[in-house]
């Protein structure tokens, strides 16, 4: 790789800071719940289906179980007392318990409580088991069709409607994409709920739910199939819903999941300590599932300048890969995010967006690395907006990221046309093809633009890092330090659905995925 | 007035008049030479002639894209277009902020929520939360904006009281829910509220929903009204020119795109 620019101590001191900052949060993690880590584990359980005007049955149980105030022993106890009781279904047997009069409620002899505890983490187990050889189907299918070389090239589909996100997608592998984003409806990341069954009707997306993933992964498995090579799906893992959204992409055998530990704070609002509770179960999750998660580092330069926040790409970028390696993930599995995003009037933007890419690649060295295409400044003349898309396929050769997210022609203008697809894999084929090895042929100089950039931005992160671990994290979220947006630690959305563990709490899949 | 001459005009190629226009589409057909002429056929049936279909390529196995160039026998009279210049366009994200910082010279301070027992904030998020709606940023989002979200069931006597404290210049109110006309009554006891708080006509009333249009904002009280599909950047729009109109920075009658009607 060209340069190393830093020394390995300063990064191996970056990651020391990172685990500093990180550190306290594990106490909040670790005491509490949320809601919706709770309809993650009854989902486990199979309670997939959907009551009156399609509520989730595992929001209903979990609402009635939180309302009679026994949420924070855990839904997998309570899933176990309702098996006992026979009831037709697990729904109305939360209705007979939650009924019962709270004296009624309390913990059993110790001698039942240990055979139903065993009871249901035998359960457990057999249901990660199933989940386990789903996924193995998923890596066979990967092993006969192997990928194409790296970057692997994405691209986003999002008509609000599956079948016709079906079609877009197919005809989107067929023309060179290997991975496939279904875009989500506007604003689904504030509902405190995942929506059932399979959708048609989305605003700029389309509804992530089980089914509608179920359909796509079974149209892009044909196309493999058909093509001879492995095509790729990834969500949205982030909002309120974290970790079911995680469960639902592991159960249907997605490849990817848009996942970071401060983007919903951040840019959605959501309640800090709900995120940084959710984030940790939904990475297990995505640990287990062998699901590449992508970090959204980008996003912090499309609302502060490129320029100058880039330190704060990398300080976060540290911050998030710790979070993430506290959950079980391993290197292979941080598509750590960043983006092409300098203003393209600027002087050596081309010099700069190398510097910050060869930057992430210098402090990741084992990370795929998620590249994003320019949108900030693009646009609406297509011609011109191709060729600023073609230098980030430049970008992207040279310092080797795993996942490139492709620029569109007419982003700012309109979701994509099926040619804009096409016409961005063509020539992303083209530079990918025409510069491949490019790294190993120059050389960058030390003493020049890119490698005194670098060390200048990494010098900023490292100062940013400082001030968070002897301030703490929440003081510099509440600064606006991350992408220019300040939060409080109690505002936002989901509070309420966060709540501080029984000394008795029962969750034995986290159990089971902390000890893998 | 004198009339201007004509002036007659073509699309421009390579010389004067030659009318050569460049297209590109998709078939949903397979690339062959039948797909070709189909797309021949189909640009000659726009209208156009000297049909040169320059590109056909397999977009994917059943879809083929193509690049045409082709002249067009139109014409126009330059003269007779009629635009009326006073229309000051809407502005993007970056020229709107340099645009407050040189007009207005401070942040422009926006309060709003989703009041009354409505607890959908889609609105009012789209609006004003960093990420905006369909690639639009919200004016959190904005340097020249301080927004406040106050999110959903916020008493209208809470949001006029804090939006007060911080000398908010608008207050902008997101009504989802409308089933039995609650929406208007909880607009009307807006601005009752507003009235009561002697802020009426000083501090700009905007209303948004699925279910409002400006006529009825006005109707009910408000300076304007959002209907559905409306970007934050219209609203950010709207804003500025409505504080320099009440600065008398701004003419009182300027128009201009996108303004709500």
């Amino acid at each position: 790789m060209p340069g190393p620019f830093i020394d390995d101590a300063q990064i191996a001191h970056a990651r020391t800071l990172a685990e500093e900052i990180v550190n306290p949060i594990f106490d909040l993690i670790r005491r509490n719940t949320t809601v919706s880590i709770e309809r993650t584990v009854l989902r486990f359980f199979g309670i997939s289906g959907a009551g009156a005007r399609g509520v989730p049955l595992a929001n209903l149980m979990v609402d009635k179980l939180k309302a009679a105030g026994v949420l924070n022993r855990g839904a997998a106890y309570w899933y176990g007392r309702a098996l006992h009781l026979g009831a037709k279904s697990p729904l109305e047997a939360v209705e007979r318990l939650t009924a019962l009069p709270t004296d009624k409620l309390g913990p059993l002899s110790p001698e039942v409580e240990q055979n139903l505890r065993a009871e249901v983490r035998a359960e457990a187990r057999s249901a990660l088991e199933d989940m386990k050889s789903r996924l193995a189907a998923r890596d066979a299918l990967r092993q006969q069709f192997p990928m194409s070389p790296a970057p692997h090239k994405y691209v986003i589909v999002a008509t609000g409607n599956i079948y016709d996100d079906v079609d877009q997608a197919r005809a989107a592998a067929q023309a060179g994409a290997d991975v496939i984003a279904v875009i989500r409806s506007t604003a689904q990341s504030l509902l405190d709920y995942v929506p059932h069954g399979a959708t048609t009707e989305g605003y700029g997306g389309t509804y992530a739910t089980q089914e509608n993933f179920r359909i796509m992964r079974e149209a892009l498995d044909e196309e493999s199939i058909k093509l001879k090579r492995y095509i790729q799906l990834t969500n949205y893992s982030s909002g309120l819903c974290m970790s079911e959204i995680a469960f639902c992409a592991a159960y249907e055998k997605l490849d990817m999941l848009l996942n970071d530990a401060m983007y919903g704070i951040l840019f959605r609002d959501i309640n800090m300590r709900r995120t940084f509770i959710d984030q940790y179960f939904s990475r297990r999750i995505c640990a287990l599932a062998g699901i590449i998660i992508n970090t959204g580092e980008d996003n912090y330069i499309t609302t502060a300048d490129a320029f100058d926040a880039a330190h704060t790409v990398i300080a976060s970028q540290f911050i998030n890969e710790c979070f993430a390696k506290r959950a079980g993930l391993k290197d292979w599995q941080l598509g750590i995010g960043h983006s092409y995003e300098i203003d393209p009037y600027r002087d050596d933007t081309l010099l700069l967006e190398l510097s910050q890419a060869m930057l992430v690649r210098r402090c990741f060295p084992d990370a795929p690395l998620k590249y994003m295409p320019p949108t900030k400044h693009k646009e609406t003349d297509i011609f011109f907006s191709h060729a600023y898309d073609v230098m980030a396929d430049l970008v992207a050769i040279w310092t080797k990221q795993g996942i490139q997210l492709l620029g569109m022609m007419t982003e700012a203008m309109h979701t994509p046309l099926l040619a804009d697809r096409f016409v961005a894999l063509k020539s992303a084929n083209y530079i990918h093809r025409a510069a491949r090895g490019i790294d190993e042929e120059f050389t960058v100089r030390e003493d020049g633009k890119i490698a005194n950039r670098a060390r200048e931005v990494f010098g900023q992160a490292m100062k940013l890092l400082q001030e968070c671990r002897d301030e703490g994290m929440v003081a510099a979220i509440g600064k606006g330090h991350f992408g220019d947006v300040k939060r409080e630690e109690t505002g936002g959305k989901g509070l309420d659905g966060v709540m501080e563990k029984a000394p008795d709490y029962f969750n034995p899949f986290l159990e089971i995925l902390e000890a893998t | 007035m004198v009339k201007p001459s004509k002036q007659i005009i073509r699309p421009y190629g390579d010389r004067r008049d030659d009318g050569v226009v460049q297209l590109s589409f998709t078939l949903p057909v397979p690339l062959s030479e039948k797909a070709k002429e189909a797309a021949a056929v189909f640009t000659k049936k726009m209208g156009f002639s000297d049909v040169k279909v320059a590109a056909a390529e397999r977009a994917a196995d059943n879809y083929t894209f193509f690049i045409v160039y082709a002249r067009s026998g139109m014409y126009l009279d330059y003269a007779e277009i009629d635009v009326p210049e006073v229309v000051v366009k809407k502005m993007s994200f970056d020229d709107l902020n340099a645009f407050i910082k040189e007009k207005v010279g401070r942040r422009i301070v926006v309060f709003g929520a989703c009041t009354g027992t409505d607890t959908h904030t889609v609105g009012i998020d789209a609006i004003l939360n960093m990420k905006g709606y369909a690639g639009d940023y919200g004016l959190e989002r904005y340097p020249g904006f301080e927004a406040f979200n106050l999110g959903s069931q916020v008493p209208n006597e809470d949001l006029i009281k804090k939006a007060l404290a911080k000398n908010a210049d608008a207050i902008l109110v997101s009504q989802v829910v409308t089933q039995r006309d609650v929406h208007k009554d909880n607009s009307r006891h807006f601005i009752d509220a507003a009235k009561a708080a002697g802020i009426h006509g000083k501090v700009q009333l905007l209303l948004g929903g699925p279910r409002v249009d400006h006529k009825l904002a006005l109707e009910l009280g408000f300076d304007a009204g959002f209907g559905p599909g409306t970007k934050p950047s219209d609203v950010a729009n709207y804003i500025v020119h409505a504080l320099l109109k009440k600065e008398g920075k701004e003419p009182k009658d300027a128009h201009y795109q996108g303004e709500p009607t």
